[in-house]
C-alpha cells in the first residue's frame, strides 16, 4: 500500500461539483504521480500492470469489437431487408466469393450471423463488463492498490488479444470463418471449413484469458478489502463481479473440454459428436461414428447459460451504483439483491437445457428444467422489484448514466419477461428458434446490458481520465440510441410469432416470412440509424479526452471508495489509506450536513 | 518496477486464512474439476450410449496395458510424496534437500511421461489412432490432456528448482508457498491420473 | 398458397393440441402485459414525481416492501399456475400419448441438407428395409430394393401429404446435420438429430397447402430448406396415395445398384 501522507482534499470537504472543480481536480491530479514516471511508454500503457490500464485496454478493445460486430449485422440487415439485391456502395468492397455482384452469399450471411453472435458475446460485451468495468472499478471500489495478481491480470489481457485477432484474421481462412452460429452445433460445425478450427482456438484463447481474469478478481474481492469493508459494504458492483467471476471460473470449463473434443473430432478424426451411419452429400462420412451430437448442446448450453448471467450481472451491477448515486437515496433492498443474484448464480447452472427442448427430451427431464427456469425468474423479477422500489421517494438527478441507466429498467423487463413463454416448454414449441428468440435475447443484452455499460462509461469516464463528458451529446447519443434499438428489436417479436426462424439467410423463401417481410425493412433501417446514433458518443469519447470539464475526485457527489482515489487515480491507487466506515450507499442521511456521506469519511 | 505493494502475497489473510497464491490455487483448481468432470461426464454419457464398450468388442484391460499403467500409477505417488517431502524441506530450511526432492518429483515425471510413451507408441504401431474409435478417442484425449497438465508441473517445478531457488534468500516464506502451491497442484494431476486409471484401464 | 393466412401474430392453426400452445402463448403474454404495465406505470409515476427539482429532497428511509411482497408472491403463484397448470399438461399430452399406430399414418422423415425426404409405407402398412449405405442421389433414403416391403413405399422430397382428422405419426431423423422439423400452423417442431429417430405426433383440423420450414441452422441452404405440407381431405389423400405407389415392374430403388450382403451399418431403426 502506498500510504504516502500528502496534503490533499481531505474527503471530508464537501465535493466539488463538474463545474467547480478545476483547481482542485489539477491538485488532485498531480498527486499520485510517484513510482510510475520513469516507465517507458510500452510499460506504461502496453504491457502495464496496473488494473486502470488494463481495464482501459480491456474497454477500448471491447468497444471496437462490439463496433465491429455491429458492423457485421448491419450488413446482414440489408440482406434480410432486401434479399438478394446488391448491396449499394459498401457491395463493391467485396470479393465475389463472398459477395458476387455486390450481392451477399448465403454462406457469407452464415459467416456473418455466426461472428456477429460470438464476436458480440465473447469479445464484446464480457470484456467490456467483466474485463473493462471490472479490472478499472472493482479494486477501487474495495479500497486495494491493484489486483491480486497484476501481471496475470497483464496476462489475461494479451491472451485475449490473439483470442480477437484469431477470430478476426478466420474471415480470411478458406471458406471463411465460421458459419455453424455462435452455438457451433455438431455435426454441422464438426463438417463445416477451417473457419471453425480457427474460431475453436480462438475460443480457447479466450476461455483461459476469462479463466485466468476471474481467478484474480476473485482472490482480490476476497483478499484485498480495505479495512472495514466488509461483506455487507461492499457495493453491489463488486457482488456481482464476484459472482460472474465464479460463473466464469466454474462454467467456461466445460465449454473448453467441449472445444478441445470438437477440435478433435474436427483435428484427429475421432466422432465424439458424430453418431453412426452419417451420410453427408451423397456419401458415407468416414468416421468410426458412435458420438452424440446432443452431448455438444449439453457441454456447450451448461457454459452457455451462465454466460447469460455473466452478460447480465455487471450490467444489473453498474446500474445499482448509477441508480443509488442519482436518486440520492440508500439502494432498496440492498441485502436481498445480493441474496438474489447469489441465488440467480447457483440457479443458472441448472437450467441449461431448456435451450434444448426440441431435441426430443423425455418429460421428466424437461419438466425439471422448465421448473428450474421459472425459479430463476423469481431472483430476476426481485432484481427489477428493488430497482423499481429504489426510485421511489428519491431525488432523481437525470444526469446522462442516469437516463441510460432508467431505460434498462423497462428494456431488461421486456427481455426477462418474454424469455417467460420461452421457457415454458409448451409455447416453446412454437416460439423456439424463431425471431422470438433473437427479440429476447436481444432485449437482455443490447438495450439492456449495453445501456448498461453505456451508464457505466458516462459515469466512470471522469474517474479514469479526469474529465467529463460531454452531456448534450450524451442526452442526444441516448435518446437516438433508445428509440433506434425499440424499432430494432421489438418488431422481432411480431416476427418470431408470425413463425418467423432466425438465422434465414431470405425470409421471404417463406409464406409466413413474407407476411411479416415490411418490419424486416423497418428493423434494418432501425439497425442502420442506430449505428448513426454512437456517431455522438464516439465523438464524445474523443473530444472529451481534450475538451471535458475537468473535474476533482468525486464530481457525481458519490458515496464509494472510487470516489476517494484522485481522478485519474496514479499507481496504487490511494494517496491515504482508504478506511471505510459505513454501508456502501448513505445518501440522505437525515441530520447529515450534506445529502451523501460517503464510505471513507468518519464523520459525516 | 512497481512500487504498489500487494497485501497478503505471502502472510495470510486473517479473514481467510490463506495467503493469495493458495486462494487462487484452489480457484484454479475447481476450474480443473470442472474440466476433467465434463470430460469424465462426455465418457460417461458416451459409454452408456455405446452398445458395447470397447466398442471393437475385448474388454478394455485386455486393450490397454494395465502392467504399465500400474507401474505408472505407482510412479505419480511417488512422485506426490517426494514433492511433499520437497516442501517441507523448505520448511524445515534445508535447501539441498528441497533440491533433492523436488529433482526427484522432477525425474519421476519424466518416468511417466517416457512409460506414457510406450503406451502411445504400442497403439500408434496397431494402427490405433484416436480415430479408430471412440474408446480410443477417449483414451487420447484424457490421457493426452493429463499429459499436457504433467508436462505443465514439469515447467513449474523446473523453474522452482532452477531460477526460482533464486527467491529462497530473499524471500524463503514466499518461496515456500510456492512449493507448496505447485504441490497442491501437482497432487491434482496425481489425483486426475487415479481417477483415469480405473476408469479407462479397468473398468 | 393463400398468403392471407399469414399475418403479424400466430398463423391460422390446423392442429388439435395448437389450440391450448395458443392458449398458453395467450395467456402468458396477458400476465407480461400485465405486469410490465403495472410496472411501467409505477416507473414513470416515480420518475415524475421524484424528479429533482429545488426544495426535494430524497427520504433516507426505505418504503416498506409489504406491496412489492404481495407482487412477488403473485408473480411466483402465476408462474406456478402457468407451469403445472397450463404448460406441463400440454406437454405430456404432446409427448406422452401416442396416438394408436392402427389408427394412424405414419411417416419417415429423414432430413438432409438442403431437403426433406419423406417415406410412406404405402397400401401394405410396412416400410421397406432401408440402410444408410445405400443411400444415393437417387436413392435419397437407402430404400433397399429387394426387400418386399419396400415394393409399394412412396418416398418424396419436400412434399408431405397427410390426410386431415387422422392422427398423423412421423418418425424423424437426419442423415447428415440437425435439422428441426417446424410446420408453424401445426404447431409442432422437432429437431432431426442423426443418429436418433425421434416420433412426433399431430392430428390435422382443416385441409389446406401449408409449409415446412427448416428451424435450426444447417448449412448455407437452411434458408429454402422447405416443404410443401399438403393436408388433404381423405378421398384427395386416398387418390393421392394411388396415384404414387409405384407400380410393380417400377419400383423406386429398382434401378439402385444392388445391395451388399452384409451391410456395415445398421440402419437407425425405430425404437
Amino acid at each position: 500500500m502506498s500510504v504516502e501522507q500528502q496534503p490533499h482534499g481531505t474527503p471530508n470537504a464537501p465535493a466539488i461539483g463538474p463545474e467547480t472543480g478545476h483547481a482542485h481536480g489539477e491538485l488532485a491530479h498531480a498527486g499520485p504521480d510517484h513510482g510510475h514516471h520513469e516507465l517507458p511508454f510500452w510499460k506504461k500503457y502496453i504491457f502495464s500492470v496496473d488494473h486502470k490500464v488494463i481495464g482501459i485496454q480491456y474497454a477500448v478493445t471491447a468497444l471496437l469489437f462490439l463496433f465491429f460486430g455491429f458492423t457485421l449485422m448491419m450488413m446482414m440487415r440489408w440482406q434480410l431487408a432486401y434479399p438478394g439485391r446488391p448491396m449499394p456502395f459498401f457491395g463493391r468492397f467485396f470479393s465475389d466469393n463472398v459477395m458476387p455482384g455486390g450481392v451477399m452469399a448465403p454462406e457469407f450471411y452464415n459467416q456473418l450471423g455466426a461472428m456477429h453472435g460470438t464476436i458480440m458475446v465473447f469479445l464484446g460485451v464480457v470484456p467490456l463488463a467483466v474485463g473493462g468495468f471490472g479490472n478499472f472499478v472493482m479494486p477501487l471500489q474495495i479500497g486495494a492498490p491493484d489486483m491480486a495478481f497484476p501481471r496475470l491480470n497483464l496476462l489475461s489481457y494479451w491472451v485475449f488479444v490473439p483470442g480477437g485477432i484469431i477470430m478476426l484474421a478466420s474471415f480470411a481462412m478458406p471458406g471463411g470463418a465460421a458459419q455453424s452460429g455462435w452455438t457451433s452445433y455438431p455435426p454441422l460445425s464438426v463438417i463445416a471449413s477451417s473457419g471453425q478450427t480457427a474460431w475453436l482456438f480462438g475460443m480457447i484463447f479466450l476461455i483461459t484469458s476469462s479463466l485466468l481474469g476471474s481467478i484474480n478478481f476473485i482472490v482480490t474481492i476476497v483478499q484485498m478489502r480495505a479495512k472495514g469493508m466488509t461483506f455487507f459494504r461492499l457495493p453491489f458492483f463488486v457482488h456481482a463481479q464476484l459472482v460472474t467471476s465464479f460463473l466464469l471460473l466454474l462454467a467456461f470449463p466445460p465449454l473448453e473440454a467441449a472445444g478441445i473434443l470438437q477440435l478433435m473430432d474436427r483435428l484427429a478424426g475421432t466422432s465424439f459428436f458424430l453418431p453412426t451411419g452419417l451420410v453427408v452429400s451423397g456419401e458415407a462420412l468416414k468416421v468410426a461414428g458412435g458420438g452424440s451430437p446432443l452431448l455438444w448442446q449439453h457441454l456447450f448450453w451448461f457454459l452457455a447459460h451462465p454466460e447469460v448471467y455473466v452478460l447480465i450481472l455487471p450490467a444489473i451491477g453498474i446500474v445499482a451504483e448509477v441508480i443509488a448515486n442519482n436518486t440520492r437515496k440508500p439502494l432498496w433492498g440492498y441485502r436481498l439483491l445480493v441474496y438474489s443474484i447469489i441465488f440467480l448464480g447457483f440457479m443458472s447452472f441448472v437450467v441449461w437445457a431448456h435451450h434444448m427442448f426440441m431435441t426430443g427430451m423425455g418429460t421428466t427431464m424437461s419438466t425439471f428444467f422448465q421448473t428450474t427456469t421459472m425459479i430463476i425468474s423469481v431472483p430476476s423479477v426481485i432484481v427489477v422489484t428493488c430497482f423499481l422500489m429504489s426510485l421511489y421517494g428519491g431525488n432523481i438527478r437525470f444526469t446522462v448514466p442516469m437516463l441510460f441507466a432508467t431505460a434498462f429498467l423497462p428494456m431488461f423487463a421486456i427481455g426477462g419477461l418474454t424469455g417467460l413463454p420461452l421457457g415454458l416448454t409448451a409455447s416453446d414449441i412454437y416460439l423456439h428458434d424463431t425471431f422470438y428468440v433473437i427479440g429476447h435475447f436481444h432485449y437482455v443484452v443490447a438495450p439492456g446490458t449495453l445501456f448498461a455499460l453505456f451508464a457505466g462509461i458516462y459515469y466512470w469516464y471522469p474517474k479514469a481520465t479526469g474529465r467529463m463528458m460531454n452531456s448534450t451529446l450524451g442526452k442526444i447519443h441516448f435518446w437516438w440510441s433508445f428509440v433506434s434499438i425499440n424499432f430494432v428489436f421489438m418488431p422481432m417479436f411480431f416476427q418470431g410469432m408470425a413463425g418467423l426462424s432466425r438465422r434465414l439467410y431470405d425470409p421471404t423463401v417463406y409464406a409466413h416470412g413474407r407476411g411479416v417481410q415490411p418490419l424486416n425493412v423497418v428493423i434494418s433501417w432501425a439497425a442502420w440509424s442506430l449505428g448513426l446514433a454512437q456517431i455522438p458518443f464516439i465523438i464524445n469519447f474523443f473530444m472529451s479526452l481534450k475538451n471535458g470539464a475537468r473535474i476533482a475526485e468525486n464530481p457525481w457527489n458519490a458515496t464509494t471508495l472510487e470516489w476517494m482515489a484522485p481522478s485519474p487515480p496514479g499507481h496504487g491507487n490511494f494517496l491515504t489509506e482508504p478506511i471505510v466506515y459505513r454501508e456502501p450507499y448513505e445518501y440522505s442521511v437525515p441530520g447529515a450536513k450534506q445529502d451523501f456521506s460517503p464510505q471513507f469519511v468518519a464523520e459525516a | 518496477m512497481s512500487e504498489t505493494v500487494i497485501p497478503y502475497m505471502v502472510k495470510p489473510n486473517p479473514v481467510t486464512g490463506i495467503p493469495n497464491g493458495k486462494f487462487a490455487i484452489w480457484l484454479f483448481l475447481a476450474s480443473e474439476v470442472m474440466l476433467f468432470g465434463a470430460l469424465f461426464s462426455s465418457y460417461v454419457l458416451l459409454r452408456t450410449g455405446a452398445p458395447h464398450w470397447p466398442p471393437e468388442g475385448g474388454l478394455s484391460s485386455e486393450i490397454l496395458n494395465v502392467p504399465l499403467a500400474t507401474i505408472n500409477t505407482m510412479v505419480l505417488i511417488t512422485s506426490s510424496i517426494t514433492m511433499v517431502l520437497s516442501w517441507a524441506s523448505c520448511k524445515l530450511g534445508d535447501l539441498r534437500k528441497f533440491r533433492m526432492w523436488m529433482a526427484s518429483t522432477i525425474a519421476l515425471s519424466f518416468v511417466f511421461l517416457v512409460i506414457k510413451y510406450f503406451e502411445y507408441h504400442h497403439k500408434f504401431e496397431l494402427g490405433h489412432y484416436p480415430s479408430h474409435d471412440n474408446f480410443y478417442a477417449i483414451y487420447f484425449t484424457l490421457t493426452g490432456l493429463h499429459g499436457i497438465h504433467i508436462i505443465g508441473g514439469i515447467i513449474v517445478n523446473t523453474f522452482l528448482l532452477t531460477i526460482g531457488t533464486r527467491m529462497w534468500k530473499t524471500d524463503p516464506e514466499h518461496f515456500t508457498n510456492r512449493v507448496e502451491n505447485a504441490g497442491l497442484y501437482w497432487h491434482f494431476v496425481d489425483l486426475v491420473w487415479i481417477f483415469l486409471f480405473p476408469a479407462l484401464y479397468l473398468l | 398458397m393463400d398468403e392471407t393466412k399469414y399475418g403479424w401474430w400466430l398463423p391460422v392453426d390446423v392442429s388439435v393440441h395448437g389450440a391450448r400452445i395458443d392458449q398458453l402463448i395467450s395467456v402468458v403474454h396477458w400476465f407480461m402485459l400485465l405486469l410490465f404495465v403495472g410496472w411501467g406505470a409505477f416507473f414513470v409515476y416515480c420518475l415524475i414525481k421524484f424528479r429533482a427539482r429545488d426544495g426535494h429532497q430524497a427520504t433516507y428511509n426505505p418504503v416498506k416492501g409489504i406491496f412489492t411482497k404481495y407482487i412477488e408472491v403473485a408473480v411466483v403463484v402465476i408462474e406456478v399456475f402457468v407451469l403445472f397448470g397450463l404448460s406441463t399438461p400440454v406437454w405430456f399430452a404432446y409427448k406422452n400419448h401416442p396416438p394408436a399406430e392402427k389408427d394412424a399414418v405414419t411417416i419417415k422423415l429423414v432430413a438432409e441438407q438442403f431437403a426433406w425426404n419423406f417415406h410412406y409405407s404405402g397400401k401394405d402398412g410396412k416400410f421397406g428395409r432401408t440402410d444408410s449405405s445405400l443411400m444415393s442421389g437417387d436413392n435419397p433414403l437407402g430404400l433397399d430394393p429387394d426387400s418386399p416391403e419396400g415394393k409399394d413405399d412412396i418416398v418424396t422430397v419436400n412434399q408431405m401429404h397427410i390426410p386431415v382428422h387422422k392422427p398423423v405419426i412421423i418418425q424423424i431423423t437426419s442423415k447428415d446435420v440437425i435439422h428441426s422439423f417446424n410446420i408453424p400452423v401445426l404447431r409442432v417442431k422437432q429437431d432431426t438429430i442423426p443418429g436418433q429417430r425421434i416420433p412426433i405426433w399431430f392430428e390435422a383440423t382443416q385441409t389446406g397447402h401449408f409449409e415446412l420450414a427448416c428451424a435450426q441452422l444447417c448449412g448455407l441452404g437452411h434458408y429454402r430448406m422447405r416443404a410443401d405440407v399438403f393436408i388433404d381431405s381423405p378421398e384427395d389423400y386416398a387418390k393421392w396415395e394411388a396415384d404414387n405407389t409405384p407400380p410393380p415392374a417400377e419400383a423406386p430403388a429398382a434401378e439402385a445398384p444392388p445391395a451388399p450382403e452384409a451391410p456395415a451399418v445398421p440402419a437407425p431403426e425405430a425404437k
